[in-house]
């Protein structure tokens, strides 16, 4: 396969900007560009998962917002009933969302293509109705943390730099756990059952196995995304999981170009930068991007990078 | 649990089912025909609403607000098929996905500009406003009476066409052999169109007779899309006797379930964690039994042969 | 006599009234090349799909060296030794012509449930699988990506696929389908070397490959067997001069 060829500058300067942007912020409007710059990579790690899912697997998951809230719900509620402590906060939060995968991937990847973004889709509805009825927890307004997570009782992610670097951390080590999966025997197995499920069969892999699983890893990664994000903003919604959030984790998949891994992470850097940028200039912000969402399908192909290219050649060909 | 309260809220169940039937219709027969996945069929059923709030605002007349409504937002459709969702059809689900989600976000902004974010209302025809007595001491509003008439009737309708007329011969047979219906030499553009505005209409419909007890609100067509989604996959896709029985069931499942998982619960256990669980178990029911069906069949209750 | 490799008994399949396997029953001994052939719509590939596990019979039963496999899935019949190959081409295009082969080595080569470690670096699965590549003469290819082989070439990595496998029986359907002159005499010619190695079942057309490769000939036509016995006695058989041979022998 190409990927494992393919040059590594670009991942390696993505991580180093990512190191060296709190430096850069330091100079400007600190905090705002910190907190952004988390966002960035809190969602990148949800859409390093879904573009796994998608990209090597062809399972275009429309509810993958729920791992991220059942994360973020994790952490709030155990923060809400005094527990901050990492080390058990964290473990639950990707229990809970590995059970949660198994659960649904059973059903959902039974079914194909159309059926399986349409019961993915259902089942965060689902998340996001149960959420929002948690009256104990704040029900449809959310709930507030009390304080961000602690590590064996140390404050460690109080400082928001703190916080910006262990994301980085956790999104580093969730992109070289993917790329690993996806070269491995286990991510070549996944990867053809993408090409080719029915040989995949006949040669002697149970291919819905494998697919649940590489759901799981995926559900864990969208969990630990919406722990992060439970501790960067001190505060939990029923929006996190609401399927326009699911919506957008596959927009940056496809913004950043589909199955390449490191794409989601610019993806999300895009959606997320885009949003700010439109939304400064007006509130109605999505009159512009709901537009400019349709002419990328309809013209580029690829992400951001294929619409460059597909300008390019039309300007040279007309 | 008392059975004035069961009767009410069954035909409440009803009258939900039959709107999410009228929403699911368009929808399982766009998916069904083209293989579209349409994400934007619930911005059509908004639409329906609004403009039907406006077109009354105009003329006063519930009628006229409603064919009128009805008329413009099957233009507003096809414009939009005609420009857009036409050239999404050959096109991978992902990129139908991206592309209607993107309308969706302009549309639902886009009602907010011109109409305002604050919730709208339509007024109750005077004709139809009142109560009926059903049973001594079981009153119901008319009007969600006329609701469930006519959605009745329009799945009858829509029954006659799709079993009695060639565009439904040709409907039903591309739903399961599309190639076929093709290689007939049938204009399969054409038929596309037919269907897709027909579909607009229907959740248009639904729109304009749920104004009246619902607020007309930006948004108000996504988590409704999502249940006739539900729907449908129950159903079985290109099903439309699937989607009528699949509807019917999530309407009366999710309202009943909503109304009584309390009392319920509070069989066996006490009222207090009752009335916290009780909600949540309600909103999950109608995708336990998604889930379920989709476990044993996963093609759906009524599987479109030929897949 | 040994037991044979498979035994078809009573296979009847029916798609809601229109039956397409009707009451097939079928013997491959071990080391034997049987060819079935017929006309267009005899239900060949309906027969393979129900032995390879795509298809469920409505009724009968299959059995694999004794085992009865016939509520088994596709990927627990092949590791009881039961490879195939399609009608129609199904390779995975995106993945080279060497890791097609070698996913099917890795398939009986220990667990796949391993994450870590990078299966394109596995000499002992890549060895296997060139090996494969060479008995079909693809060993030249091994780093092209499947989807950009010629036709007869996919043909032949099909073929390099199943040997992977190391099969007790290879099923072959149309193996020649769409493959021109030179290439059809190259892959006889690999069939030939490898006849008697494991027992195999042969659907095809073309009525050359199938009198130079085939012990035994069945023909099937309306999902029955018509006739069944040596490739000279099959010729020879009015029947089957009627009903079918007749027009594409002369």
């Amino acid at each position: 396969m190409n990927f494992v060829r393919r040059t590594e500058a670009l991942p390696i300067a993505i991580f180093l900007v990512l190191a060296l942007a709190p430096v850069a912020a330091s100079f400007g409007a600190e905090t705002y560009l910190l907190n952004l710059f988390t966002r960035v990579m809190i969602y990148g790690i949800a859409a390093l998962a879904l573009d796994f899912l998608c990209g090597y697997g062809g399972l275009v998951s429309f509810g993958h917002a729920a791992f991220v809230g059942i994360g973020a719900y994790t952490a709030a509620i155990f923060g809400a009933h005094g527990v901050s402590e990492i080390a058990i906060t964290l473990p639950v939060a990707l229990i809970v969302s590995a059970l949660f995968a198994y659960l649904t991937g059973t059903v959902c990847l039974r079914t194909k293509s159309v059926y399986f973004i349409m019961i993915t889709l259902a089942f965060g509805q689902m998340i996001y109705f149960v959420a929002g009825s948690l009256s104990p927890y704040g029900g449809d307004d959310g709930l507030t943390l009390k304080l961000r997570s602690t590590l064996f009782g140390f404050p460690i992610l109080q400082n928001d730099r703190a916080l910006y670097y262990a994301v980085l951390l956790f999104l580093l080590g969730s992109y070289l756990l993917l790329r690993a999966v996806v070269a491995s025997r286990f991510g070549r197995v996944f990867r053809g059952s993408k090409e080719n499920p029915t040989r995949m069969a006949t040669i002697g892999f149970h291919v819905f196995s494998y697919q649940r699983v590489a759901y799981v890893i995926a559900g864990c990664l969208g969990g630990l995304s919406g722990f992060l994000l439970a501790n960067a903003t001190e505060f939990v919604s029923p929006s996190y999981m609401s399927w326009q959030r699911s919506g957008e984790l596959i927009i940056m998949v496809l913004f950043g170009g589909i199955g390449t891994l490191h794409g989601a992470i610019v993806g999300a850097a895009a959606f997320l930068l885009l949003e700010d940028m439109l939304g400064g200039i007006t509130e109605n912000w999505k009159l512009i991007f709901g537009p400019m969402l349709v002419l990328i399908v309809l013209f580029a192909r690829g992400g951001l990078l294929g619409l460059a290219t597909s300008i390019k050649e039309r300007l040279s060909r007309g | 649990m008392s059975f004035t309260l069961l009767i009410v809220q069954t035909l409440n169940g009803l009258q939900f089912g039959v709107l999410l039937f009228l929403i699911a219709a368009g929808l399982t027969l766009v998916f069904g025909v083209m293989d579209f996945i349409n994400l934007a069929h619930g911005v059509q059923y908004m639409l329906g609403a609004y403009l039907a709030v406006m077109f009354y605002a105009l003329t006063g007349n519930f009628l006229i607000a409603l064919v009128a409504a009805l008329g413009a937002a099957l233009l507003l459709g096809l414009l939009l098929e005609f420009t857009v969702f036409r050239h999404l059809y050959d096109r991978d689900h992902l990129e139908q996905v991206i592309a209607t989600f993107g309308i969706i976000l302009f549309l639902n902004q886009g009602v907010k500009v011109v109409w305002g974010a604050a919730p709208l209302s339509l007024p109750i025809p005077d004709m139809f406003a009142g109560t009926v007595v059903l049973s001594p001491g079981i009153l119901y509003p008319v009007w969600r009476l006329m609701i469930i008439g006519s959605g009745l009737a329009v799945a009858l309708i829509l029954y006659l066409l799709v079993t009695r007329t060639r565009v439904g011969m040709l409907v039903r047979a591309g739903a399961t052999h599309a190639n076929i219906v093709s290689a007939l030499g049938v204009d399969i553009r054409r038929l596309f169109m037919i269907v897709f505005g027909f579909g607009t209409m229907l959740a248009a419909f639904a729109g304009v007779m749920i104004a009246p007890i619902l607020s007309v609100e930006p948004g108000m067509g996504d988590s409704v899309l999502i249940l006739a989604f539900v729907v449908i996959v129950i159903g079985g896709i290109g099903s439309m006797r699937g989607a009528f029985i699949a509807a019917l069931l999530i309407g009366l499942v999710d309202t009943l379930g909503r109304s009584f998982a309390i009392d319920i619960l509070r069989l066996v256990m006490p009222p207090s964690p009752a009335r916290t669980v009780g909600p949540a178990i309600a909103s999950m029911l109608i995708y336990v039994l998604m889930a379920l069906v989709l476990y044993f069949r996963p093609a759906g209750l009524f599987p479109a042969k030929g897949r | 006599m040994a037991e044979p490799v498979l035994r078809i008994e009573n296979l009847r399949k029916n798609f809601g009234g229109l039956v397409v396997t009707d009451g097939v029953s079928l013997d491959i001994n071990e080391g034997e090349l049987h060819a079935v052939i017929g006309p267009n719509g005899a239900g060949k590939t309906t027969l393979i799909n129900q032995i390879s596990g795509t298809l469920e019979p409505s009724d009968g039963r299959i059995y694999l060296n004794g085992t009865d496999i016939t509520a088994l899935p596709p990927d627990k019949r092949a590791h009881l030794g039961l490879a195939r190959s399609f009608q129609i081409t199904s390779v995975l295009p995106r993945f080279s012509a060497l890791e097609n082969v070698a996913l099917a080595v890795q398939a009986r080569a220990g667990s796949s449930y391993q994450f870590m470690g990078r299966a394109d670096k596995e000499t002992a699965l890549n060895d296997a699988a060139m090996a494969a590549l060479t008995e079909v003469a693809l060993d030249k290819r091994a780093d092209l990506l499947a989807a950009h082989l010629s036709h007869g070439e996919k043909r032949a990595l099909e073929l390099a696929i199943a040997l992977a496998m190391q099969p007790k029986l290879l099923l072959l359907d149309e193996p020649m389908a769409g493959t021109g002159p030179e290439e059809s005499e190259r892959l006889i010619g690999v069939l030939q070397k490898l006849k008697g190695r494991f027992a195999m079942m042969l659907v095809e057309h073309d009525m050359n490959a199938v009198f130079a490769l085939a012990d035994r000939i069945s023909v099937l036509t309306y999902g029955r067997i018509l006739a069944s016995g040596k490739p000279a006695e099959v010729r020879a058989d009015p029947a089957v001069m009627t009903a079918y041979l007749g027009e594409e022998l002369e």
